[in-house]
């Protein structure tokens, strides 16, 4: 049965987009047929985390709109042929998507894709809550600091009321991936721990992406992090996490710095 | 070099509740707006004085569709105080404020002409109020921008209270987990209401109208379970083990 997901955060910056595209990619490589969905219309982005903004010709709008069939606007990955993108259009802004689009095309990926993850623009305001309006889950994308993880409170509560599973009194199920996580900096306290994410959010975690300059260099190629080096520590991080949103149980390694320097050298080496 | 000494003075915050009429227009607006002439006909005036709320639950309307709608009203001598049902409105400084949690009480007819002259302003009191529960339980952590208002007792959540969040109790507050937010209790004038929490690292604490921020809570007490109750106009606060 088709999943929807929605990846939000409240706050910009955290890494939605990076993880919207490297968790479809992993998901993809796994055999399931995944689309990606990009909801930050007027600022999109996930085209080019992807490397498909020269494909573009129609967009979620222009589906909404009735402009175009669905078909015609969905691209297919260049290297994984299970792999969908659904652009935003850069030109509107968030008005342009209506209640009932969204429901329409929403309902129309759910014949035809095993997971549907749409990735939410910043913010709490109409393109947001209808990124999560129809989600079966949440993905809630947070770095280990203070403003983030009070933003992060703030969707679940959302994710709580304004969702229409929330509306027919059913939950959705959430699942906290924390982006971004710098195991030395934690350690001097400068960022918060794990636990004390896990204790401000109490939800279940989906895991702990590490910061790894792979990150950037992954978007700056156009390639998914999942893709781009599926060995990389964030990497591999996503692919659990992948692993866990399909209900496999995989133990979470919270990383460590003695294993950052690891990877470090390891990495100069290999350079 | 001179230093003013202020001594700081709590401020009186006080919840109230009033009685208001409230209008809930319906679409097409239009058609509503000469229904309530003909109405008016009889009775003009009758609103001029006196506290209109209006509840937008059964139109969508754009926030410049509802200040023409108000001006409308204003035209009738119909002054809104505020709107209820409209989400999204909060923010927009032109609009008269969002209202919460309105309950009704039995609706009336306008009085005709000659007993309105004769005697303004005899509304129907409202039907006696059946008893209420007077404690509310959330099982659920409250999250950050959210809001628990519960006037007639106390409030008790199982889980934590958000930075951002906020519960209003007219009874006193238990929280069994962190309380990171804002606790108001005693909100209705109720200076024997008092405050628990597992954890304290509030934002603000009040009870009655009295009130403590983050920065008046001593350290060697934060993060600990705590108890904060009134005492001659201060809120004093103290560990619990």
């Amino acid at each position: 049965m088709a999943q929807v997901l929605v990846v939000t955060s409240g706050k910009g910056g955290v890494g939605k987009t990076t993880s919207t595209a490297a968790l479809g990619a992993a998901l993809a490589r796994g055999g399931d047929k995944v689309v990606v969905v990009d909801f930050d219309v007027g600022l999109r982005n996930l085209d080019l985390v992807l490397g498909a903004e020269r494909r573009v010709v129609f967009d979620l709008i222009n589906v909404i709109h009735g402009v175009a069939k669905l078909p015609q606007a969905l691209i297919r990955d260049k290297r994984l042929e299970n792999l969908f993108l659904l652009p935003a259009s850069q030109t509107r802004d968030k008005d342009a998507l209506t209640d009932d689009g969204v429901a329409n095309v929403i309902a129309e990926l759910r014949r035809k894709f095993d997971w549907i993850i749409c990735d939410s623009p910043a913010g709490i305001e109409r393109g947001a809550t209808l990124a999560m309006r129809h989600a079966d889950a949440a993905i809630i994308v947070t770095n280990p600091e203070v403003s983030s993880v009070r933003d992060s409170d703030r969707i679940i509560g959302l994710l709580d009321s304004k969702t229409a599973k929330a509306e027919r009194g059913e939950r959705v199920e959430k699942h906290l991936l924390i982006t971004r996580y710098h195991p030395g900096r934690a350690a001097r306290g400068e960022m918060l721990s794990i636990d004390d994410v896990l204790e401000i959010l109490s939800t279940p975690l989906l895991g702990i992406i590490p910061e790894s300059e792979e990150v950037l260099r992954a978007s700056n190629v156009g390639t998914p992090v999942t893709l781009n080096n599926a060995l990389s520590a964030p990497a591999r991080a996503y692919f659990d996490a992948a692993r866990r949103l399909k209900g496999e149980e995989i133990p979470m390694l919270v990383p460590s710095e003695s294993r950052g320097i690891f990877n470090k050298l390891f990495g100069r080496k290999a350079a | 070099m001179s230093s003013v000494v202020c001594q700081r003075q709590s401020l009186m915050f006080r919840a109230r509740s009033y009685m208001a009429f409230a209008f809930t227009p319906q679409p097409p607006i239009v058609d509503w707006l000469k229904d309530l002439d003909a109405a008016l006909e009889r009775s003009k005036g009758f609103f001029a004085d006196r506290p209109v709320a209006l509840d937008l639950s059964a139109v969508q309307l754009s926030p410049s569709a509802i200040t023409h709608l108000i001006a409308n009203l204003e035209e009738r001598n119909i002054r809104v105080l505020g709107i209820e049902g409209s989400a999204g409105i909060e923010g927009q400084a032109r609009l008269p404020p969002l209202l919460r949690n309105g309950r009704g009480t039995q609706s009336f007819e306008l009085p005709k002409p000659s007993s309105a002259a004769a005697a303004p302003a005899v509304v129907n009191p409202p039907p006696p109020p059946k008893p209420q529960p007077t404690s509310l339980l959330i099982e659920e952590p409250v999250r950050s921008g959210q809001s628990v208002v519960f006037i007639e007792g106390d409030i008790t959540v199982l889980g934590s209270v958000g930075s951002g969040a906020e519960i209003v109790a007219g009874g006193s507050i238990h929280v069994y987990g962190a309380l990171r937010g804002r606790a108001i209790a005693g909100a209705a004038g109720n200076p024997r209401a008092r405050i628990f929490c597992h954890r304290v690292e509030a934002e603000l604490l009040a009870i009655d109208c009295y009130y403590k921020t983050v920065d008046d809570i001593d350290d060697s007490l934060r993060r600990r379970p705590a108890q904060i109750w009134l005492e001659g106009g201060t809120v004093k606060i103290s560990a619990m083990n």
